[in-house]
């Protein structure tokens, strides 16, 4: 067993266990190109690593949980922060560390290095792993290098490489990483050169930036770009960028900064340099025998060559190759704050107005064929901001991912969803109705006399500042959860959930704290660090907050649209005037609460047949709310299932839509067929306390109302009991 | 549970492909293991088993035939615990006679061919655990149970 190799002792025999890249940047040395000195890690240590310390067979559990084609991205993206916790809290055993150590001292000592991911099996002519698995520059020290191998180690189990690796048909239990330590040349000006170009095969590419590469390889930096043409090294074309920003050595790492203006008005790099960065990237296409994507730096007027790999199949050749979107998984932190000012500042704003407009219409001005146009209206609002929900909100989501990774990084919990309760203190918006509405519950549980006025729905003899605040959230609220848009029959429907709150013991809020969690976090940073994870935290609250809120406008819309079905198919059948005109305005309706969308199960089939009945006896989901609770199922499909919860059931659903918040105080727990710690339901689920299961397959078809069921949410089970009923 | 001809292919193999189980029988109260080599039949109804009159399970099976039969796929590996599946039957147990027991001891000795003169001995008992249900356990903690017809 081979743990380390310097890159001038690998050879061809070598290649499984070194990784592509490793091999590329030792045959590239031999060869004679001016490559930064650098020892491999190799796959062996890593194998070491997960098999004595026994996370190899933790993280098989974690991706085998379910089926694969039954695991939303999302909680692909839960199992791999779990896994990455696994790495990050386990420490190397003393034999390994020892070996690693002394070697990696003896080679880098106090010098800063680089620290890159080489998976034996990427950067293949067919397949590119290239931003996919981590790297780290500017490391310092053994024992910082020591951690940034475990992290290098991890970046294997990311989301996006799971997907990625299972695009390409590559089995997950057969992965492994090795891991390259190049001493880091600090250059003054760095770049990526394309001897081929991806669009014009006639082409090479050159891209360059001030300071290190790794503000043009994330994006943040906007290079300046140069069309060559291929054969010659004629420069075709310069475009250059605004020249704003440079990524720059701190005392660990890097950091973003703003370029100082003398630099910002000459492009990086001169005719000349252009052309030797071409040169450099066609003697390394000479040597590999096919065309490279090569990283280069200037140091001191020096050029050198930090790796190549071979191009990959442009897009478009091969089906189903969509790198990019994977990668397009992980967004960065200045695209995530120019989202948030369009959601905050120009989004939710206009969601509201539109959804306050719809609600402020009186549907019962409008004739039959008005009322029909108005409902066709609605439903092209309906999608509008269905669409934009997809586009701009659910992206903004990985606000709430990106701080959940740096959290873990910094502080190691134990538990790796500890940082969701930093996320949680700002109230949301479900939640602060979910508090008045309590406050109501409150008055009739200690005002009999107001108890039996609200039963016998005598609202003529209540207490008028009573009726007035029921009112008030009636209209504010009561479209979501009534079926039936009236006043009267809106009192009727919430005093049914007020009265059932006020006699039972209705969940309160968790408390937890969230001031001493945050302290704890934002001291492990120092100076304009910590500014930044300070920033990092509110964007996360503001991500997590939009999670609920969005929810909440858009099931506004949403209703505003069902009212006008509703109505207009009321109407329809009520009006014998309209027949003539039945056919085209059913067709009208069809078409229209077609595009509704309705959650649905994958699978209806029956629980018996001829020979055999199957019953599930227990369901694995994902954990997303920890605690244990035994109760009676209740299946929420609409909001007439609503009327009918008792204090005490489980809520059983597809997923939770914002109406079904109003009885989660009421609930025991919460099973959900749609997977993910940062869901609806799973956040109203931490934010109460109560156990939660997600990703549960067929969850409404598999348990029926009535079945007695555990929801053990440290573990992710449903155990189905017996009926009840 | 969404594909259940899929469950019940892969319930069939699993019995078609191990040899032995773990039987459970007890004594007033007493809980007792023992392994045996067993056979299910193609309807899956019946697993088939055989053992000498004068073991401790016949003669708990004797005073309590109610029995349980843990057929599994595990491989001594750590992976075991993410790919192994398990299904524990439960049922009835009785001899198997008249004239079924000549089509069952074919079955049973075409998986088990050296058990022929044991099964033939007249100190050994061929018996039948008629299945009432089986609990299937897959991926670690998905568990489905299958009843049989009645």
């Amino acid at each position: 067993m081979t743990l380390i190799l310097p890159i001038e002792q690998i050879e061809e025999k070598d290649r499984p266990k070194v990784g592509g890249k490793a091999f590329a940047l030792a045959s590239l040395w031999k060869a004679g190109f001016n490559v930064p000195a650098a020892i491999c890690v190799t796959s062996d240590a890593y194998d070491r690593y997960v098999s004595s310390t026994g996370i190899r067979e933790r993280i098989l559990m974690e991706i085998h949980r379910k089926a694969f084609e039954d695991m939303r991205w999302e909680e692909m993206w839960d199992a791999s922060l779990r896994i990455r916790n696994m790495f990050l809290t386990t420490p190397m055993p003393g034999p390994l560390k020892d070996a690693l150590g002394d070697n990696i001292a003896k080679c880098f000592g106090e010098k800063p290095s680089a620290v890159r991911s080489s998976s034996p099996g990427e950067d293949s002519k067919k397949a590119s792993f290239a931003g996919l698995h981590d790297s780290y520059v500017n490391v310092r020290t053994r024992d910082a290098i020591m951690e940034h191998v475990i992290k290098v180690w991890a970046s294997l189990w990311s989301d996006a490489a799971l997907l990625y690796r299972r695009e390409l048909g590559l089995d997950p239990e057969k992965s492994t990483m090795a891991v390259v330590i190049q001493e880091m040349v600090l250059g003054d000006r760095a770049g990526v050169a394309f001897c081929r170009s991806p669009v014009d095969p006639s082409q090479a590419v050159i891209e360059s930036v001030y300071g290190l590469n790794q503000g043009l390889v994330d994006g943040t930096v906007e290079p300046d770009r140069w069309l060559l043409e291929r054969a010659s090294g004629k420069i075709l074309s310069h475009t250059q960028p605004k020249r704003d920003l440079w990524v720059v050595p701190a005392k660990e790492g890097a950091t973003l900064e703003n370029l100082p203006s003398p630099m910002a008005m000459h492009a990086p790099l001169k005719e000349g340099e252009v052309y030797a960065v071409y040169r450099l990237a066609m003697d390394a296409e000479k040597y590999f025998e096919s065309p490279q994507d090569v990283e280069w730096t200037f140091f001191k007027e020096i050029l050198y060559l930090l790796q190549s790999r071979p191009i990959t199949t442009e897009k478009g050749d091969e089906p189903g190759d969509d790198r990019s979107w994977y990668l397009s998984l992980t967004r960065s932190f200045d695209n995530l704050k120019a989202l948030r000012r369009k959601i905050e500042e120009k989004l939710i704003p206009a969601m509201i107005d539109e959804a306050s407009l719809l609600e402020a219409e009186n549907l019962d001005d409008f004739s039959l064929h008005e009322l029909i146009s108005e409902m066709e209206r609605r439903s092209r609002v309906h999608q509008k901001w269905v669409e934009i929900y997809w586009r701009d909100f659910i992206p903004f989501a990985h606000g709430a991912r990106l701080f959940g990774q740096i959290y873990n990084d910094a502080v190691h919990p134990s538990d790796p969803h500890e940082f969701m309760s930093l996320l949680a203190a700002t109230e949301m918006e479900s939640l602060k109705r979910n508090r008045l509405l309590e406050e109501l519950a409150q008055d009739v549980r200690e005002k009999s006399e107001l108890r039996k006025l609200l039963e016998t729905g005598d609202f003529e003899n209540v207490d008028p500042p009573f009726l007035t605040r029921l009112d008030r959230f009636v209209s504010n609220y009561g479209q979501l959860i009534c079926p039936d848009p009236s006043l009267n029959a809106c009192r009727i429907h919430m005093c049914g959930i007020l009265l059932r709150m006020a006699a039972a013991k209705t969940t309160a809020r968790a408390q937890r704290d969230i001031a001493g969690l945050t302290d704890s976090f934002l001291f492990r940073f120092e100076g304009k660090k910590r500014e930044d994870a300070a920033e990092m935290l509110d964007l996360a609250r503001a991500s997590y907050r939009l999670r609920d809120d969005d929810n909440i406008y858009l099931g506004r819309i949403e209703s505003a649209l069902d009212q006008a079905v509703a109505l207009a198919e009321m109407r329809l059948s009520a009006d014998s005037a309209a027949a003539k005109d039945q056919g085209s305005y059913e067709g009208r309706i069809a078409v229209v609460k077609k595009k509704v969308y309705v959650p649905h199960s994958t699978v209806n089939e029956t629980t018996t047949d001829d020979h055999f009945d199957f019953r599930q006896r227990q369901l694995t989901g994902q954990p997303a709310g920890p605690g244990l609770v035994e109760g009676p199922a209740r299946i929420v499909s609409n909001v007439l299932d609503l009327a009918e919860f008792q204090a005490g059931e489980i809520l059983v659903c597809d997923a939770v839509d914002p109406s079904m918040t109003f009885v989660v105080p009421l609930s025991g727990g919460i099973v959900e067929r749609r997977g993910g710690m940062l869901i609806h339901g799973a956040i109203i689920a931490r934010e109460y306390g109560l156990p939660c299961v997600t990703g549960v397959p067929d969850a409404t078809t598999l348990i029926q109302t009535g079945n007695r069921i555990t929801v053990d949410g440290y573990l992710g089970i449903v155990i189905i009991g017996t009926d009840t009923t | 549970m969404n594909n259940r001809a899929g469950l019940i292919l892969e319930l069939t193999h699993l019995l078609k492909s191990q040899r032995l189980c773990v039987l459970s029988t007890h004594n007033t109260g007493q809980p007792y293991a023992s392994l045996v080599s067993f056979a299910a039949t193609p309807d899956l109804m019946q697993l088939l088993f055989a053992t000498t009159r004068s073991t401790r399970k016949f003669a708990n099976l004797t005073s309590d035939f109610r029995a349980a039969m843990l057929v599994d796929n595990r491989s001594n590996e750590e992976g075991d615990i993410h790919s192994a599946m398990a299904v524990t039957a439960t049922g009835v147990v009785g001899e198997v006679s008249g004239t079924e027991r000549d089509e069952a001891l074919t079955l049973y000795l075409e998986k088990h061919p050296y058990l022929k003169d044991f099964v033939h001995s007249p100190s050994c008992a061929f018996l039948k655990l008629s299945v009432r249900t089986y609990f299937l356990v897959r991926r670690f903690q998905n568990v489905v149970e299958i009843h049989m017809p009645l």
